[in-house]
């Protein structure tokens, strides 16, 4: 009777154990669909790039910004910033010694997120796209160019260039605006004057997107922090919240564009 | 080994495993489900937090602010700490990683898709129905301090859109639906009457028409460089639609996937050719709608109702530069139809739910705060900053919002006739209005519905072909990236369908086991008791 009590518990230790190894397995089976769904990604990558490497055509800049709106292109640049990264898309501001570009959901896992840090070269395809103005690489792919040496580009001083049509010439690219003047942002329907917004009316909260103005020449323009560039714990966001109307400023940041010029601005400096 | 103890281990062996089963059954922590106190303790302080989402408009997020001092004032023992997003989707992904370290708000605007999701917790949600129906904190309750609507007075179809199943899992706070805002003029322009019922044919034709290019390039239209002359928001949106007018598939009410069918491909075909005729595109792929109508680079632009403040020459919000802006009467449509005789329109827009906590008293707190966002100055103020329609009667049939409705067109802000012509035309039309079926995964299926559309439409403009065997791949395609394979009902605990033939091997030997265990101890008491009998006796 014992053994074969002891028998009954063994084979029951064993069953559970088979249990146990069925459960895995349809885990497993129940993951499957997203690890094929990242090998098809993986395959779309490899696809492209292949055929970039078959067609060996990586793009100038002036290449690039000639090719039609959603043609294929192939560029190779240094990553400058990240913007965000979430389900396996990366949007980053790329820029070469020839100009600069915008990378817009490029396919990137978390762990070649973290390699894309500044100055890497990368080379990327995708499809050329304009959104309200900003031309990007649209569902693009990537590889690390291993043996280049890095480029950190340097700011181009822009100021003289507010508002003129030259100034799209340097879209996405990192500028610089020196000795603009804060100007006084207010609320519809409110007189009162404030030297930044959260969000462009005033309807944010602390760690959404910054909107202030800064006047050169007797024009003024408006700036923003994007919150997924520089978030609430970054300086740049700290020192336009502490901004008085009148300062005097230094700012760099990235030439984006939405429906007309749209800084991304990651410096801040007070000036006088 | 010592017979005396293998007995013991052999028995705790098994009491192990069946510890271990029992154990491995329960899974992660739950919470205990919610019952409703039987009053309100006022004599405690309560903070709640409130996830909410503005359409990146001041005058809302003014209208959130005002509605928490006003209740604070009522319930000064309830603080009210508000958090603003601006996208759904951002509310939806920060809740799903607030669950798993059991920091959820208080009271969150959601939809009902993503409470589907929600639900895969343990008492995650709080199940609203005795809530609701409680005669002291229930809604039009005798201890409410104050004046809310009762159930009756929630519009029934907005009620029901709450409903998972049969239980209620959120209040509804307002409701829109989409608009086609039409460029009147450049209908006109072009030889055609604008219908008062647009049918996708007209859209397709005019919109082809629109797409003609002069010699140099420029658009016939326009004179200028840009035209598209048929976008859409979103994409979802349009599918869903586009298939609940055809009769077509989408999802059963359980949850089964019906998206990938033969309307959905003649759709997806049609789609692809009025895209490389240039006549169609979409709010991922080109820019917002409005940006495009308003600069007069777009005939028909459809978004939501509550979109409808950026559309039109003269709308008070405006992302273009004015100079940009050109003039041209702006008309509000339904969105296309395949049968104007029945037209159908989906119904969207934000509701409130309420997440579990290990307090009741504070989740009767969330419950009432929830429940003042019904109340008539919440809901009147809330709809006016948009094309939002309140959800409840009580304030539909307000004086002072009847006399909102009746003055259309006196200004360009608050009574903007774009906006007013949006909210009449979600009121005329509620009883054609209709919600999609809310599951575990529903907010997945909307996401590949959509992508079918962008998808089809990006690789037309990108020189790929769209044929079967494009469809197909994408089907496939579809179905992983969006984990289609694995939605469930109704959310909640998944019916995991009959044990697997080992489990029941697993189970029927354990009861053997405990048995012969059971057996095997009276047969030894048995022998125990006679061999004593036989000793008492010599």
């Amino acid at each position: 009777m014992k053994k074969i009590l002891s028998l009954l518990v063994a084979f029951g230790m064993v069953a559970s154990m088979t249990a146990c190894a069925a459960q895995s397995s349809s885990v497993a089976e129940s993951t499957a669909p997203e690890s094929e769904a990242s090998s098809a990604s993986s395959e779309e990558a490899a696809t492209s790039e292949a055929a970039a490497a078959t067609a060996g055509t990586v793009l100038t800049h002036d290449e690039y910004m000639a090719a039609d709106v959603d043609s294929e292109v192939t560029i190779e640049t240094y990553v400058q910033a990240k913007q965000s990264w979430w389900e396996d898309k990366a949007t980053v501001y790329g820029q070469s010694p020839d100009g600069a570009y915008f990378m817009y959901d490029m396919a990137c896992s978390e762990e070649d997120y973290d390699k894309l840090t500044p100055g890497t070269c990368i080379r990327v395809t995708g499809y050329k796209s304009e959104w309200s103005g900003e031309i990007e690489i649209m569902d693009g792919t990537f590889e690390i160019v291993e043996d280049a040496e890095p480029f950190v580009a340097e700011p181009l001083d822009v100021t003289d260039l507010l508002g003129t049509d030259e100034l799209i010439d340097h879209q996405n690219e990192l500028v610089s605006f020196k000795g603009l003047t804060v100007e006084p942002s207010t609320l519809e329907g409110s007189d009162e004057e404030y030297a930044f917004l959260y969000n462009w009316d005033g309807s944010g909260t602390d760690g959404d997107d910054l909107y202030f103005n800064a006047s050169y020449n007797g024009q003024t323009y408006t700036f923003t922090i994007e919150s997924y560039l520089c978030d609430n714990t970054t300086d740049v966001y700290a020192a336009v919240k502490n901004l008085q109307v009148g300062q005097t400023i230094d700012m760099e940041g990235f030439l984006y564009w939405y429906e007309g010029v749209n800084p991304h601005i990651t410096s801040v400096t007070v000036a006088g | 080994m010592n017979h005396r103890i293998l007995r013991p281990l052999a028995v705790a062996c098994a009491g192990l495993l069946c510890a271990g089963m029992l154990a491995g059954c329960h899974g992660s922590r739950e919470q205990a489900a919610f019952t409703v106190p039987e009053s309100f303790d006022e004599s405690q302080n309560y903070e709640i937090t409130f996830w909410a989402k503005n359409d990146t408009n001041k005058t809302q997020t003014d209208i959130y602010k005002k509605a928490i001092e006003d209740f604070q004032t009522l319930y000064p023992n309830i603080t009210v700490t508000l958090r603003l997003y601006t996208d759904y989707g951002d509310i939806y992904n920060d809740v799903i990683t607030n669950i798993s370290t059991g920091t959820t708000p208080n009271v969150c605007i959601t939809y009902p898709d993503h409470i589907a999701t929600y639900l895969t917790g343990d008492n995650v949600v709080v199940p609203l129905d005795e809530l609701a129906a409680d005669p002291a904190y229930g809604l039009g309750g005798s201890e409410l301090k104050f004046d809310g609507p009762t159930q009756d007075e929630i519009v029934p179809q907005f009620w029901q859109e709450c409903h998972l199943g049969d239980t209620c899992y959120a209040l509804p706070f307002m409701r829109s639906t989409e608009a086609c805002y039409v460029n009147k003029t450049f209908v006109e322009d072009l030889g055609y009457t604008l219908p008062d019922v647009l049918t996708w044919d007209f859209v397709w034709e005019v919109s082809e028409a629109a797409a003609k290019k002069n010699a140099d390039g420029t658009y016939a239209l326009n004179g200028q460089n840009v035209m598209v002359p048929f976008l859409y928001k979103s994409t979802d949106n349009m599918m869903i639609q586009m298939l609940k007018q055809k009769g077509a598939g989408y999802s059963t009410q359980s949850g089964e996937i019906e998206l990938f069918n033969d309307v959905t491909t003649d759709l997806l075909k049609g789609i692809a050719g009025y895209t490389a005729d240039g006549a169609f595109s979409t709010f991922k792929i080109s820019g917002y709608p409005a940006n495009f109508l308003n600069a007069g680079q777009c005939v028909f632009a459809v978004d939501s109702t509550a979109g409808s403040t950026w559309m039109g020459s003269n709308a008070p919000l405006m992302d273009i530069a004015q100079d940009e802006v050109v003039d041209f009467e702006t008309a509000v449509r339904m969105v296309p139809q395949f049968d104007p005789d029945h037209p159908q329109m989906i119904s969207q827009g934000p509701s409130v739910c309420i997440f579990n906590k290990d307090d009741p008293q504070e989740v009767l707190a969330s419950w009432l705060f929830a429940q003042y966002l019904l109340t008539n100055d919440v809901q009147i103020a809330y709809s006016e900053t948009e094309g939002y329609v309140p959800v409840t009667t009580k304030a539909q049939n307000d004086p002072a919002y009847q006399d909102y409705l009746s003055r259309a067109g006196e200004d360009d802000d608050t009574h903007y006739a774009v906006k007013l012509a949006a909210v009449q035309l979600l009121l005329d039309n509620l009883d054609n209005t209709f919600v999609t079926p809310v599951f575990n995964g529903s907010a997945s299926l909307r996401d590949a519905a959509g992508s079918l559309i962008e998808s089809v439409t990006k690789s037309v403009r990108r020189n790929q072909t769209v044929d079967d065997a494009y469809i197909q791949s994408l089907y496939s395609d579809t179905v992983a990236l969006y984990h289609l394979d694995q939605t469930s009902a109704m959310g909640g605990k998944q019916d995991l369908g009959p044990l697997p033939p080992t489990a029941l091997a697993l189970l029927g030997a354990l009861v053997l086991a405990w048995v012969g265990i059971l057996v095997c101890v009276v047969v030894r008491r048995v022998r125990d008791r006679r061999a004593g009998q036989k000793e008492a006796k010599r």
